[in-house]
């Protein structure tokens, strides 16, 4: 790289055909250029964190202000201060039974979702990237492609295939939570199965085939094996389904409607505007604790979260 | 212990034919090396005898039971594979007592199989560490020891020294056929390295194209081989072809190469292929090593010629020249003080009595 960078400095000023204008070489020590490129990395570093920290950093001032305070007239006082702060809303929702409920709800279908998603991702990308069966290639681009279908697209075609089935059963499977546990899947299922192709796939062969020749049978060459060396892909994967489970907005906006049924993102919303009144204060508090469960999941995963999105790519 | 037979061995890939029908015995105790070029169908064959590759046609007999439909894990069988393999998330014991442990065997002797396979290996001191945090050798070695703690019927290897650089090949090597030596187990070997076929082998095996070429002992081949291809496979630098016809002088035979240059044939090798005379275009093959430089004494059946050197390669030991015989490229060994230059010409001599006369359209030694 430095040999190189040196030469297309050096080879304008040699060339013979000097009728053209030029630019002068300027020889720079090749540090000077890595501070710079540092320098600028850094600056934009900085722009980027101040861009996507604001909203945050505002929903948590926000939170801790009275509903006095927030309705205050912006042109008298600071909008980005908080002059009385109080943890009034904090203790509001987490001792308000509703709140709870929509938090659990959360969780239960979060985590359900999440082994669910696993129990059919994993084996299914098992056999399409190892089974060579008739199809398996066609079904795993599939796989892939009922990823790009968005879900906006999707709900009013999943409502009615429900419909039938609920009149078929007589199951009630609307206003229920544990119906987002038959849908979420179709959202996770897709892109965990891709994402677990592609780590499987990077297994060298020989690696099942020795396991085959040492007496292992498929389950176990999957469970003792595959898993273990593709545990940083399938703890990406853990983390997309958990993350896609917990913030799905749309769905459950869809399908379910009591109170008691309704998972945080709706329940919030459902909730606290009343009518055209926005409780704020609350809003902003429910926002900020719902984000806390994704938060804590990544930060104790993040090793093993960076881990998983690079390595596939190189062998290691 | 185990012999291991293949009766007509036929792989297809879709259409193609990787193994074209293929006999082959291998007796107990003995070390079989599958030798040949890059595609020639080795790998194919030892993953059939293996089971990870099923069988086309023909069959394949452990111990005179026919396997051709047992799984892998039946087979009773063990391999090493180029690559090691080696499970990455455990430790050199884990990997070497996997096997034993999915056959729940009791846990005194998982300890004991891997503590005395690790001590054939000399690799007691890594039992706890991970495949990552061991070298090439090591890991070699490693795999080796899975193969061996299972105490198998048959050891199989497909091209397990590729990935070590030179020297430490030459040291595995040598570690291999001590461990041979040592639990004598029947191996089936497969490389593409004709010094590594020669010198593990008690038998090799020269395929090429999906067929067998020959099978022999080292020597054997290296003596005796029956078609071209053999000649030119086994030895390095390989053997010297160079077209010529015979002519039968009074009671004497000669190889004639063009109109200045002609040999007379020893009379062993006279009587040998006096019925061929005349007809027919011909291959004389020559080792290297019987192309050298002319001395004061020379054995009855070595012939002088005048070489015209193109190039020469100081080996230390030899110098390995290399000219043109007729428009042929040749090369022979000389010794270091022969004076040999490049470009210079040196007095030689062709030790007619390991040569070979080849049929330049059947391909075969006559
Ligand atoms: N899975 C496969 N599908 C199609 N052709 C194959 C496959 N594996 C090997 N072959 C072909 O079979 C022939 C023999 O291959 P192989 O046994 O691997 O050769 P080698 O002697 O180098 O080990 C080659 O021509 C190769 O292209
Ligand atoms: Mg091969």
């Amino acid at each position: 790289m430095a040999v190189s960078t040196t030469i297309d400095k050096v080879a304008p000023d040699k060339t013979p055909d000097k009728t053209g204008p030029r630019r002068p070489v300027v020889y720079r020590s090749l540090s000077s250029d890595r501070k710079w490129a540092l320098r600028w990395s850094y600056f934009f570093l900085v722009l980027f964190c101040i861009f996507f920290l604001m909203p945050p950093v505002y929903m948590l001032i926000t939170s801790l202000k009275t509903s006095a305070e927030i309705s205050a007239d912006p042109a008298t006082t600071n909008p980005w201060w908080v002059y009385k702060p109080t943890l009034e809303n904090y203790v509001e929702l987490l001792t308000s039974s509703q709140f709870l409920t929509f938090f659990k709800n959360s969780i239960i279908v979060a985590v359900s979702t999440v082994i669910i998603t696993m129990l059919i991702a994993i084996p299914a990308a098992f056999s399409l990237a190892r089974m060579k069966f008739w199809g398996s290639t066609t079904l795993a681009t599939g796989v892939f492609l009922t990823y790009l279908v968005p879900d906006t697209l999707l709900f009013i075609p999943l409502f009615k295939m429900l419909a039938t089935l609920r009149d078929w059963t007589g199951i009630e499977l609307f206003n229920r939570w544990y119906v987002l546990l038959v849908i979420y899947p179709t959202l996770t299922v897709p892109f965990c199965t891709w994402i677990m192709i592609g780590y499987f796939a990077s297994i060298p062969k020989e690696l099942d085939e020795a396991a085959i020749i040492d007496g292992a049978t498929w389950w176990q060459t999957l469970t003792k094996i595959f898993i273990p060396v593709a545990l940083p892909g399938l703890i990406a994967a853990t983390i997309f389904a958990f993350t896609v489970s917990w913030a799905q907005f749309l769905y459950p906006l869809a399908f379910t409607t009591s109170n008691d049924q309704l998972v945080l993102p709706v329940g919030i919303i459902s909730s606290l505007i009343k009518g055209d009144v926005f409780n704020w204060g609350q809003i902003m508090t429910g926002a900020l604790l719902g984000a806390a469960p994704p938060l804590i999941i990544y930060a104790f995963l993040m090793d093993y979260y960076i881990a998983g999105l690079t390595a596939g790519a190189t062998k290691g | 212990m185990a012999d291991v037979t293949l009766r007509k061995l036929v792989k297809m890939y879709d259409q193609v034919q990787a193994v074209k029908g293929i006999d082959l015995e291998i007796k107990d105790k003995e070390f079989v090396v599958l030798v040949g070029p890059s595609g020639c169908g080795k790998s194919t064959t030892l993953r059939m005898i293996a089971g990870l590759e099923e069988i086309s046609g023909g069959q394949i007999l452990i111990d005179d039971d026919v396997v051709n439909d047992v799984p892998p894990k039946d087979r009773d069988i063990a391999m090493v594979f180029q690559n090691y393999a080696l499970y990455p998330h455990m430790t050199v014991h884990e990997n070497m007592s996997f096997g034993l442990r999915l056959k729940k065997f009791p846990k005194a002797e998982i300890a004991k199989r891997v503590g005395e396979a690790a001590r054939i290996l000399d690799i007691t001191e890594l039992l706890e560490r991970k495949p990552k945090a061991l070298s090439g050798g090591q890991r070699q070695r490693v795999a080796m020891g899975r193969a061996i703690v299972r105490n198998p019927k048959v050891f199989l290897f497909d091209e397990p020294l590729s990935n070590l650089d030179a020297k430490l090949r030459v040291q595995m090597r040598i570690e291999i056929k001590k461990v041979h030596q040592t639990v004598r187990t029947t191996t089936v070997y497969v490389t593409h390295d004709q010094i590594e076929a020669m010198t593990l082998a008690d038998r090799v095996v020269v395929m090429n194209g999906g067929v067998i070429e020959q099978v022999g002992t080292p020597q054997e081949l290296y003596h005796n081989p029956r078609t071209r291809f053999v000649a030119a496979f086994i030895g390095s630098p390989s053997m010297n072809f160079v077209p010529c016809r015979l002519e039968s002088h009074a009671d004497q035979l000669a190889v004639r190469i063009s109109n200045e240059i002609a040999f007379f044939m020893p009379e062993q090798k006279a009587a040998r292929y006096k019925k061929l005379s005349g007809d027919g275009q011909l291959l004389l093959g020559l080792r290297p090593e019987h192309l050298t430089d002319m001395r004061q004494h020379m054995e009855p059946g070595c012939v002088p010629f005048d070489a015209q050197l193109e190039v020469t390669e100081p080996m230390g030991m030899e110098t390995f020249v290399y000219f043109k015989m007729n428009g042929a490229d040749m090369c022979g060994r000389v010794n270091p003080n022969a004076g040999a230059l490049d470009g210079g010409p040196l007095k030689m001599a062709a030790d007619l009595n390991n040569m070979h006369l080849i049929d330049a359209k059947t391909g075969l030694v006559l």
